[in-house]
């Protein structure tokens, strides 16, 4: 599987990345609608970290030994066998944030309005990847094995 | 007899965590799996999930119902492994049927502790540990009221959570002066207290149940300080124990449970064992000790499954850990639980808004290295304290930073922060 890497270098910070992972993740993938009129406010699932001058953003890394699937009490994360995705089961998640304990990367983050977590999904079933696809400076690029 | 390369005693956690890291590696090897209870492997730690109607019944299983077919587990179920016989490699069940094994994990868990009160034994008495349990509690619930949990730790208090939101009137008996008192400090108790206060659940600390009234069913309760307290429901929470009754007289080590080194193998040779019934490596302190944690059980059985299949690999991230929420308040611990009582000489990184319920508290040894942290209120991007403390890292340069609600990898010094990311970043672009 590849993995998406952060350029940190060449990360300006306008987290634009942020923005665009909540339209990928939101009903109608329509900034304007996601933002505007959908119920539940979308949310992100990549962080933009700043400590200016230095920004990066990451998200699940989808781990080799992911700890969040050892953790996970529901069997709500799983690792996929054949994409090796970390994968999140919305309908088995119960918010027990034994996840949010172990992820060493800090990247499973907290739906305060469901208590659910949410984490990236490489933008399964979507066309490209939008953190990536969208980065105004190429700060994020996605790379095959 | 059936012979098996592997043998698993137990259906939980640590059973799926080592068939699953066995199917890694070896996909052919006969796996034979004994399993005490007849249901399709479930979470224990959902129960109160369930009992707060957030999931129904079908969600307690912890793998989808096709999971042992498509992994090629041969299932003994509502079997229960009787004797080892270590010379021969054989288990004997329940009923006389004989299992030969090649390599035998035991993930027997543990069993919940029954304080030496008489009067537990009455038919409105549960732990909150089986799906038994589950159903006794469901049935009693149709016509409880009054809900009394013993004990005020982890269990205990999810107990009391959920049964309070049901509408219920809920009682806590901690015997400490304090809740959760082995894994938080004082303050972060107090924080803990002051939510089930809030929500109407009372607590009695330092007390504990003295007679139990009542003829089949507990009726009422009269606890060590005189107070008498109305029963229809009795929840025992106090922890569990090692379930260890099947390796007596095999010349397996147990030692507050199952003895195993960091391969998690077992004094006898080809016998391992993970979860609530053996002891881990606790990483923070250097300690073997039981550490009866859903991650331990599953990485012990996935450390055990690498070795049994040749593999070889250690189990040293295990300490102890807990993610928990009670009503609106997220809380997250790991690795030593420094008190005010036993505060010795570590460096303390604490901050503490009382109003707001936040409080953050580090503890760092000499060198530097995290040994614990307690984070009440905020506990996103938890687990890169976690990787801080098992990688060892000097994290006293940037100390203050951990008190930062936004505290993430931007905060670390450069060379560590690229370092701990090498395999994340790219640099050197411009």
């Amino acid at each position: 599987m590849g993995k998406i890497l952060a350029k940190p270098e060449v990360c300006m910070g306008c987290h634009l990345c942020e923005i665009w992972c909540a339209v990928a993740h939101s009903k109608t993938k329509n900034i304007i609608k996601a933002f505007n009129y959908e119920k539940s406010k979308p949310l992100p699932r990549i962080r933009v970290e700043e400590n200016l001058p230095v920004t990066f953003a990451l998200q699940c890394r989808h781990c080799e030994e992911p700890d969040c699937v050892a953790a996970c009490i529901s069997g709500a994360l799983t690792k996929n066998p054949e994409t090796g995705a970390v994968e999140h089961d919305r309908d088995k998640c119960v918010g027990c944030y034994s996840c949010v304990l172990t992820c060493p990367y800090g990247n499973i983050f907290i739906n305060d309005e469901s208590r659910q977590i949410i984490k990236c999904d490489l933008c399964a079933g979507l066309d490209s990847r939008y953190c990536v696809s969208h980065c105004p400076n190429e700060a994020l690029v996605y790379v095959e094995d | 007899m059936n012979k098996f390369n592997y043998l698993i005693i137990g259906n939980s956690a640590g059973a799926v965590g080592c068939i699953e890291g066995l199917r890694s590696i070896d996909k052919k090897g006969k796996i034979g799996l004994v399993s005490e209870e007849s249901h399709h492997v479930y979470s224990r730690a959902l129960i109160p999930y369930y009992l707060d109607g957030k999931i129904d019944r079908e969600k307690l299983y912890y793998r989808p119902l096709d999971f042992y077919d498509r992994a090629g587990v041969t299932l003994f179920m509502g079997k229960k492994a009787v004797t080892i016989d270590v010379e021969k490699r054989e288990v004997e069940l329940s009923g006389g049927e004989r299992l030969g094994y090649g390599k035998l994990l035991l993930a027997t868990g543990g069993k919940p502790i029954f304080p030496p009160i008489s009067g537990l034994d009455k038919q409105n008495v549960f732990s909150f540990h089986s799906y038994s349990d589950l159903q006794g509690i469901e049935e009693t619930l149709e016509t409880a009221q009054n809900v009394v949990v013993l004990g005020g730790g982890v269990i205990g208090l999810m107990a009391a959570e959920v049964l309070k939101r049901r509408g219920l009137s809920v009682y806590v008996i901690e015997l400490a002066d304090r809740v959760l008192a082995p894994v938080l400090d004082e303050t972060a108790s107090r924080l803990v207290e002051k939510a089930f206060q809030k929500a109407g659940v009372k607590i009695f600390l330092n007390n504990t149940i003295q007679h139990v009234h009542g003829t089949h069913f507990v009726e009422s309760l009269t606890l060590k300080d005189g107070s008498t307290i109305p029963c229809d429901l009795l929840i025992v929470g106090v922890g569990v124990a090692p379930r260890v009754e099947l390796v007596e007289g095999t010349g397996i080590e147990v030692k507050r449970g199952i003895m195993v080194d960091k391969t998690m193998q077992t004094s006898v040779p080809n016998i391992y064992a993970c979860g609530d019934c053996a002891v881990n490596y606790n990483f923070v302190t250097g300690e073997i000790q039981p550490l009866p944690l859903w991650p331990n059980a599953y990485l012990g059985g996935r450390t055990a499954a690498f070795n049994m299949a040749g593999v070889e690999r250690e189990y040293t991230l295990g300490t102890s850990m807990n993610a928990m929420h009670f009503f609106d308040l997220n809380i997250i611990n790991a690795g030593l639980n420094v008190t005010e009582k036993n505060a010795g000489n570590w460096k303390i990184v604490q901050c503490l808004d009382e109003s707001n319920n936040l409080y953050r508290k580090f503890v760092l040894s000499d060198d530097g290295a995290l040994k614990g942290y307690i984070l009440v209120g905020q506990i996103n991007r938890a687990g890169i304290f976690l990787n801080l403390m098992r990688r060892k890292i000097d994290v006293r340069e940037f100390e203050q930073e951990l008190l930062d609600e936004n505290f993430g990898y931007s905060k670390l010094p450069a060379q560590l922060r690229w370092q701990l990311l090498k395999e994340d970043v790219i640099l050197g672009v411009v």
